[in-house]
């Protein structure tokens, strides 16, 4: 006789094959393109830059799960993501040593003392950014245009070959010296500024990626870089100068999408990079920094609990009281 | 609990900081350099010393309902004179406590140890418990003062009323501006309460262990 066997287990059913690896993987790689320009554009600095905050990214998560007595997970490539992030967010020429205190402070403050991955409130690479920023502000403002690229040899040249597009921008230069923006070079990204941030093409190429394969949700980037455009046209400025140029493409695709520190909810995730868009948009307007992506996200991973608070959707059949 | 206990109480067991977590608007606030931590602990354990005195010489005489003003009273009379001498002999010093030196009068541990101890207790064990406290909210201070000030500043105890230089540690460029900032105040704090936590946590344990053994 012949017996069929049947499984009976309780819900989930329908089980998809992402897994914490394969998602901080396909990130990884998705950054390789960023990562490649920036060291092709900034020489060795910058893969100085990338090797030691990597390095040290890994060895603090390893160090603190062991310390703490937890399993070592830094084969999931988390702490792989967070080491390269920050690099591609630091100027190229950073020295080593700050560069790793740096990655130790976003492994360690940032993420594993609040419980490790998935626990951690705020992006860890950012945070370890925003500590580098308050620490040693000089050096993180140091920029360096890539060799040969500058335009304007001839005009105070002091002031312009240290300075990044949107320091130029602030302080009026392209108006005074009646030059127009070089939007090439802006997508291209071989202009002055963090080692990953540069280049909108190669950002562009890896958000692709992501996009095709579902890692990341559409609705955060949109959000972001659609509130930033408008409030840019709204106020008579330039969107296409304010999405080319800093850090927001970087931030937009791969800082603001993070899983951990974003709202679950699609309602939530939208509002989450329209908050992003004008925090940046302020920050670059009013603020004292010429660059405002960093603690925009930061400021919003603040707000993610209360926006998947008030973004819950409806249940099915379900009747809200006080509707 | 013998005096001695209720001396060495408030430097370990109940140490203000790390055990009660009780001043922290001081502590945060002026850890940021040795010379200030220093200043802040012996000025409020000279207030904490003179008040538990005072009011558990007045215990009996206090009237219940009153006695919060009361105790603010007396308090606020031993900050005045801490405020004045500082402002005299170390004028420097005074200037970078600021307010924080008048708002010893609100300090939590102050009014605590008369609301807690100095109100129920003899006038020697208040005094031993003024100064237990006292210095273990200096010595607190000075912990973390002692690694805020050389990692932020670069230097390790700058005193320039005493006529001390301190020592450079780190040049200019390279000192991490952060430690010195209310971040790095919370950051420090936080991380040295992990800390002794988890020190006490494993001493409570083996003294567990070793009274159960003795059994």
């Amino acid at each position: 006789m012949e017996t069929k066997q049947l499984t009976v287990s309780p819900a989930p059913h329908i089980r998809s094959r992402n897994s914490t690896p394969g998602i901080m993987w396909s990130v990884v790689t998705a950054l390789i393109p960023a990562a490649t320009v920036g060291v092709f554009f900034f020489g060795r600095p910058a893969l100085v830059v990338i090797a030691v905050s990597i390095f040290a990214a890994v060895l603090a998560e390893a160090l603190c799960q062991r310390i703490m007595g937890r399993r070592i997970t830094v084969g999931d490539g988390s702490a792989v993501v967070t080491g390269l992030l920050l690099a591609l967010s630091l100027p190229p020429e950073l020295p080593w040593w700050m560069t790793m205190f740096g990655a130790f402070f976003a492994i360690i403050i940032g993420k594993q003392v609040f419980g490790g991955l998935g626990h951690n409130l705020f992006n860890p690479a950012l945070a370890g950014r925003a500590f580098l920023l308050a620490s040693w502000a000089n050096p993180m403002m140091t920029w360096k245009w890539p060799a040969g690229s500058l335009l304007w040899a001839g005009k105070s040249a002091d002031a312009v070959a240290s300075a990044t597009m949107l320091e130029l921008a602030r302080k009026g230069f392209f108006a005074q010296h009646g030059v127009s923006v070089p939007y090439s070079q802006l997508f291209m990204g071989n202009i002055a500024g963090s080692i990953g941030e540069t280049s909108a093409l190669a950002l562009l190429v890896g958000a692709v990626f992501l996009l095709a394969f579902q890692v990341i949700d559409w609705r955060i980037p949109l959000g972001y870089l659609g509130t930033l455009a408008a409030l840019a046209v709204l106020s008579g400025q330039d969107p296409v100068f304010h999405l080319l140029s800093g850090g927001v493409l970087l931030g937009a695709f791969f800082m603001a999408t993070d899983y951990v520190t974003t709202p679950v909810t699609s309602g939530g995730r939208f509002f989450f990079g329209l908050g992003c868009g004008v925090l940046t948009f302020l920050i670059r307007i009013y603020g004292g920094y010429p660059e405002g992506v960093t603690y925009a996200i930061l400021l919003m991973n603040a707000a993610a609990p209360l926006l998947e608070k008030a973004t819950i959707p409806k249940r099915f059949g379900e009747v809200r009281a006080n509707g | 609990m013998k005096r001695w206990q209720v001396f060495t109480n408030g430097i370990f067991r109940e140490n203000p900081i790390f055990r009660l977590v009780l001043g922290m608007c001081p502590t945060l606030a002026i850890s940021t350099a040795v010379a200030n931590a220093l200043g802040m602990g012996l000025a409020a354990t000279f207030v904490l010393v003179c008040s538990n005195v005072i009011i558990s010489l007045l215990r009996n005489v206090i009237p219940d309902e009153v006695r919060i003003p009361c105790y603010i009273v007396v308090v606020a009379t031993f900050v005045t004179i801490v405020d004045k001498v500082m402002a005299a002999s170390a004028p420097g010093l005074h200037k970078v406590l600021g307010i924080f030196i008048p708002l010893i009068v609100v300090n939590c541990i102050i009014l605590g140890r008369a609301e807690a101890f100095a109100s129920k207790n003899s006038v020697g064990r208040s005094f031993m418990d003024g100064l237990g406290m006292g210095l273990g909210f200096t010595l607190g201070l000075l912990l973390l003062s002692a690694i805020r000030e050389p990692l932020g500043e670069g230097t390790f105890l700058v005193a320039k009323d005493f006529g001390f230089p301190g020592l450079g540690l780190i040049s200019e460029g390279n000192r991490a501006k952060i430690f010195v900032m209310a971040p790095g105040a919370f950051i420090t704090l936080g991380l040295l309460l992990a800390g002794i936590n988890k020190l006490a946590a494993k001493l409570t344990a083996a003294r567990a262990h070793t009274k159960k053994g003795g059994e």
